[in-house]
């Protein structure tokens, strides 16, 4: 598959101007290919939304390339292709939603675009059909709840048709059960839209379903690999400062404590399994 | 205390008045304004104040509320009365107290005064906030005064900022009460002692809600960015204003009756005061 994100030697630094310039990413290469499911992991000032900030364009790279479906997003001409190739939805959802009616903010977007009003009315119904918020077109946005906010946020995006979505810690100020309802949306996204997703999350257990996990830690990549090569590596992650989901710590204790388990079942129902098939033969 | 700040005053309604395009009835306020101040005498007065019995009728709010949006106005009818009693002359004398002269004249005016001022007041009320919502209202504001874009005033970008405030003053509102409260249960206290110590205890609650405003704006920028803001030109509305049957009916109706009334002051000015 074509890659729809790639970064060559990206290098980023906040502060430029001053004497102390923070260097949030260095030498950073990652690609991302079209239709994957990405998640970016590490704990915070690690640099993964300053990655994430470089995949639409928000922030430029100091030193090295991005290209955005083969488009360098140092191109100012092509900033407005980019930003509809990918799009970004950020942690509150109080403040990404421009409009007093859920459906003119979904509508926010493709309004930007200059599309015809009959294919604007048409994206907009079927980004808020996506995401389940369709009877809810009419409402006020701050009377719902954070996690209908934030799906609000995601039709928004949709309603662009990009071919690839950002998404920088979505879940972070959502109750759980919002929680659930945008991971579902988003593996959704994936997986029947053919949609890239690149998520951006401190939280262990939602990097479970991705294709292909990153660590960061002080602006580099420090581990790449599938979510069972990475969390079988319980001790290294720990020592970047990050957990490991609760399935894989606790057959991890049960290791510490004399078993001898594999650590690769990362879902709860792999974890149920394992569990069942050494303790009830 | 906060929660009582009602927006716009808008009362959500499905009346042949909710539903008329909000230009048409912007015009008709503005319109409806003029015909006020250029009518004379009772009967033009009164063909006025039918019509806007009439259009009350029509929204359903209750009269109640209608009275009740003349409060805050009501020092000024006072003044207004008072004022003209003691200085509008004309007619017969009625009294005299020294210098001060009352006259049938003051009382006549006085009285079209205060009536002229409660007719204006309602109405913007009735035909205006009452029953358009705020994003309606701005809709209407943005697309009656695009003709000043062609004299370069930012059209496009006022009722961009009209519509976000109306969008975050929700926001804002609860943000404030999260903050008091937070502030509260750490022993702060808003509701005793005089009006200034009362306002100094506001500081440490606009501080961090001017801060968290600031950067609920840089955040809403970068994803107002994100989604391919690019300000007016080339942006095209979903939803558009069209008028409607019912919004030409409405005009030549209304129309009409204020061209009527206005044309009877001019008629019957002869041997009535003023």
């Amino acid at each position: 598959m074509a890659d729809i994100i790639k970064s060559d030697k990206l290098t980023f630094k906040y502060n430029i101007n001053s004497d102390t310039p923070k260097t949030a990413l260095s030498e950073v290469d990652i690609s991302v290919s079209s239709g994957e499911y990405l998640v970016i992991l590490g704990h915070n000032g690690s640099g993964k939304s300053s990655l994430a900030k470089h995949f639409n364009a928000v922030l430029l790279p100091c030193g090295g390339k991005v290209y955005v479906d083969g488009m360098d997003t140092s191109d100012e001409q092509l900033l407005y292709e980019i930003r509809r190739t990918c799009g970004m939805v950020f942690q509150n959802p109080d403040n990404q939603i421009v409009a007093t009616i859920t459906e003119e903010d979904v509508a926010f977007g493709p309004e930007n675009l200059g599309l015809s009003r009959k294919e604007i009315r048409s994206r907009v119904d079927d980004a808020l059909k996506t995401v389940g918020m369709y009877e809810y077109r009419e409402h006020a946005p701050h009377l719902l709840s954070g996690g209908q906010k934030q799906r609000i946020a995601v039709a928004g995006i949709i309603a662009m048709r990009p071919r690839c979505i950002v998404l920088d810690e979505p879940t972070s100020m959502l109750d759980p059960a919002g929680r659930r309802d945008i991971l579902n949306i988003i593996s959704d996204l994936n997986k029947n839209h053919g949609i890239t997703i690149i998520l951006i999350t401190h939280h262990m257990y939602e990097a479970v379903n991705a294709d292909r996990v990153i660590v960061m830690d002080q602006g580099k990549m420090v581990m790449e690999g599938t979510p069972k090569e990475i969390f079988v590596q319980v001790e290294k992650l720990n020592s970047l400062g990050l957990t490991v989901p609760q399935t894989v710590e606790l057959l991890y204790n049960l290791n510490q404590s004399g078993f001898n388990l594999p650590l690769d079942s990362i879902t709860l129902d792999e974890c149920v399994d394992t569990l069942a098939s050494q303790f009830c033969k | 205390m906060i929660k009582d700040v009602s927006l716009g005053q808008f009362f959500p309604g499905n009346s042949i008045v909710h539903r008329l395009d909000p230009r048409v009835k912007l015009v008709l306020t503005i319109v409806f304004i003029i015909a006020l101040f250029m009518c004379r005498g009772p009967v033009p007065y009164a063909i006025m104040a039918a019509f806007l019995f009439t259009v009350i009728l029509l929204t359903k709010i209750s009269f109640v509320l209608i009275f009740r949006s003349i409060k805050p106005i009501l020092i000024l009818l006072i003044f207004t009365a008072v004022l003209n009693i003691f200085y509008a002359t004309g007619g017969s004398e009625l009294l005299r107290l020294g210098s001060v002269v009352i006259t049938t004249g003051g009382i006549y005016t006085a009285f079209f005064m205060v009536f002229r001022i409660i007719l204006l007041v309602v109405a913007t009320f009735v035909m205006l906030t009452y029953t358009t919502s705020p994003i309606m209202l701005t809709d209407g504001l943005e697309s009656l005064l695009s003709p000043l874009k062609k004299v370069k005033f930012p059209v496009h970008e006022l009722s961009m900022m009209m519509s976000i405030a109306l969008r975050f003053i929700p926001t804002l509102i609860e943000e404030t009460e999260k903050i008091m409260s937070a502030q509260k249960s750490r022993g702060a206290d808003f509701e005793t002692g005089s009006i200034f110590r009362r306002a100094k205890a506001l500081i440490p609650v606009l501080i961090p809600l001017f801060i968290n405003a600031f950067k609920r704006a840089e955040d809403l920028a970068l994803a107002m960015e994100c989604r391919c803001y690019h300000g007016g030109e080339g942006r095209v509305r979903m939803r558009i204003l069209k008028l409607c049957p019912l919004d030409y009916i409405s005009i030549i109706v209304s129309l009409s009756v204020f061209i009527l009334a206005v044309i009877l002051s001019q008629i019957l000015t002869f041997g009535v005061l003023i």
